[in-house]
């Protein structure tokens, strides 16, 4: 099967700093595929590379069949790339930057409106970009990457600094965008959202791929215990290290947190006692993997 | 797809930008038209200062030559009258007035200072012509001879003549620096250039959407510069080959801009682009004669001048549009400053980046 995007040991170094040390994947035709990963991880260098914005310095690449470097004029009305929020042109409305984006793929003015009622942005199609809030600007940002109808989209770390309603929002967005059949590649330093978006993740840190895999895949693979946690005082904790697959208990004077690797029995249990006022039950997440990976606690 | 599409569409764009940018819009169109309006008021309407001359007790030659020859005699001297011949005699000693004048039956007292000769020496060679005109008329005989002047210059040669032109080149100089290097540092640093090498149109058509767009804004400036210029209280009048200033603006703008690209290939920021462009534009201004004529100059100054490609853009539309030169006369200036800006493209073109880091 031939991929969208086939890597193979990819590398690039900044002077003293070997900022992509060998990176291979596969990313197939459809697929949401996730670069997950702590600034610094190479993440946004990996992605430039692929969009044949750098050039790397060893290593097998193809996007679509092509490769990417140097400029390739066939391949890049096939990608859209969606850049920071503030790559717009000065002073010109949503509508305008959209129709100027587009007129550099020969794409008709009137292909502006749909692009915008398609990321919820038709009601300000006549205000400048400069009026725009960090959402809509990041939304408008993909409508432009998206104005071509491109078979691949590639996004760079396209919720940062934005408010968790906006996140949520874009993510409502990007969602659309994947099926629709656009094949997308994401980077991120948000464990959520990639768990949340990605079809598959590779974990990225000091240029290298850690893990790479579906993010529930991860997650089981750690066989990490859940988390079940209730307001302190419900339950004794001598009496929750007793409850049948109990493994550890804590409580910090908020909340009690029972680790078990059999969370059905232990709820079964706490229901039988009527202990569960202010439950909530945590499963692993991509955050443990990393910790797990690394040794390391996970900052973005 | 069309390129020239992506090229109008670009230009649109652009020009939207510029126009609803009131700061640059003020600066590359009206600031330099006030310039235009205040230089042109002030020297257009400036006469050399008139003789003062200060009658003591009745001087009747005098009034009469005032009453024969009314408005030529009032354009060069005022009379004022005073009974207090020693005020008057210091009034001249101060500077106040040029020269007392006092009759006695038919002699008359010319009184002067020597502190400025130029000035004293007007005072009596005017003194000198009424009392000879006065004398001959006496005589109840016509004139044999007259006289008329001329001046050697085009008689419309005068202030606004000069700053039409070299206002203009300043315009175009400090709209092409400032526009192309703050377009490219702004372009760089917010990723539009990432963006425009991401997509498949030609970089050329890119740039060459800027250079169309500058180029009208151009052609704005002097059109706007013309009319007022134009207007009866300034009173510029063109000469017949004043359209050989089109071409001349146009290569003036080349030139700047590619200036400009340098800077803007060169500058990280806009901060540091913008102080590059003024350490470049105003000096380039000044000693380039935009402000005053260079005809005066001394001779290192005028050589100096002449490493400016402003210098050859304010020559040359001056001969062509102030001093009625032929259309040929401007094509070394032209010459000149095409050759600026393609050497200003080449090492823009070296020395640019697609990205900040």
């Amino acid at each position: 099967m031939a991929y969208t995007i086939a890597v193979e040991g990819l590398r690039k170094r900044y002077g003293d700093v070997q900022a992509v040390d060998g990176v291979s994947f596969e990313v197939a035709e459809g697929e949401f595929f996730g670069i997950l990963g702590p600034n610094g991880a190479g993440k946004t260098t990996t992605l430039e590379i692929i969009e044949g914005l750098r050039e790397a310095d060893a290593g097998e690449l193809s996007v679509l069949g092509l490769p990417p470097w140097p400029r390739n004029p066939k391949l890049l009305p096939r990608i859209g790339v969606q850049l920071q929020a503030s790559s717009f042109f000065e002073r010109l409305t949503a509508r305008e930057q959209l129709q100027t984006f587009g007129s550099l793929y020969g794409v008709p003015a009137k292909k502006a409106d749909a692009m915008l009622e398609a990321v919820g942005l038709d009601d300000k199609a006549d205000v400048r970009v400069e009026k725009l809030s960090g959402g809509q600007a990041q939304r408008l940002s993909i409508a432009c990457a998206l104005v071509h109808d491109p078979e691949l989209l590639f996004l760079d770390e396209p919720t940062a600094a934005l408010d968790p309603q906006a996140r949520r929002n874009l993510w409502d967005v990007l969602q659309k965008i994947n099926t629709e059949g656009r094949t997308i590649v994401l980077t991120t330093h948000y464990m959520d959202e990639a768990e949340i978006l990605c079809d598959r993740v590779a974990i990225m840190d000091r240029g290298t791929i850690l893990k790479l895999g579906p993010p529930p895949v991860l997650v089981r693979g750690l066989d990490a215990p859940a988390r079940i946690s209730i307001a302190t005082g419900v339950l004794a904790a001598d009496a929750a290290r007793r409850l049948p697959g109990a493994d550890e208990v804590a409580d910090d004077g908020v909340s009690l947190v029972i680790s078990t690797r059999d969370p059905s029995a232990v709820v079964a249990a706490m229901a039988a006692e009527n202990a569960l006022t202010g439950v909530q039950i945590r499963g692993a997440t991509l955050e443990d993997v990393f910790l797990d990976l690394t040794g390391r606690e996970y900052r973005a | 797809m069309s390129t020239f599409d992506s090229f109008k569409s670009l230009s649109r764009a652009m020009f939207l930008g510029f126009v609803r940018d009131r700061t640059a819009l003020g600066f590359t169109v009206l600031f330099p038209l006030m310039f235009l309006v205040i230089f042109g008021g002030i020297f257009g309407h400036q006469t050399t200062s008139r003789v003062t001359l200060v009658e003591v007790g009745p001087v009747p030659v005098v009034d009469q030559a005032l009453a024969r020859g009314a408005g030529e005699l009032h354009g060069v001297m005022k009379v004022e009258k005073s009974t207090d011949r020693a005020a008057a005699l210091r009034k001249v000693e101060k500077g106040d007035a040029d020269a007392v004048v006092e009759q006695r039956g038919t002699d008359l007292t010319v009184h002067y200072s020597a502190a400025d000769q130029v000035r004293s020496g007007t005072a009596r060679g005017l003194m000198q012509s009424i009392v000879q005109s006065e004398n001959q008329s006496a005589s109840g005989k016509p004139p044999v001879y007259k006289l008329a002047s001329q001046q050697v210059e085009d008689d419309s040669l005068k202030a606004i003549q000069f700053f039409t032109p070299s206002l203009l080149g300043w315009a175009l100089a400090s709209a092409g620096v400032f526009g192309a290097s703050q377009t490219l540092v702004t372009w760089r640093t917010k990723g539009i250039l990432r963006r425009l090498r991401l997509s498949p149109a030609p970089i050329s058509t890119v740039f060459g959407a800027r250079v169309a767009v500058s180029l009208v804004v151009a052609l704005v400036q002097m059109a706007l510069f013309l009319l007022v210029a134009q207007l009866p209280f300034f009173g510029l009048k063109l000469q017949e080959y004043w359209w050989m200033a089109i071409p001349m603006v146009l290569s003036g703008v080349l030139a700047f801009l590619a200036i400009g690209m340098v800077i803007g290939a060169w500058a990280k920021t806009q901060e540091a682009a913008q102080g590059v462009t003024q350490l470049v534009v105003l000096p380039m201004a000044f000693l380039g004669g935009s402000f005053f004529p260079l005809d005066d100059a001394p001779g290192w100054l005028k050589t100096l001048s002449y490493i400016f490609p402003l210098r050859y853009l304010n020559e040359g539309m001056l001969n062509v549009m102030g001093r009625g030169l032929g259309p040929a006369s401007a094509l070394p200036q032209i010459g000149v400053l095409l050759g600026v800006a393609v050497v200003g493209s080449l090492v823009a073109v070296r020395l640019f980046r697609w990205d900040a880091a």
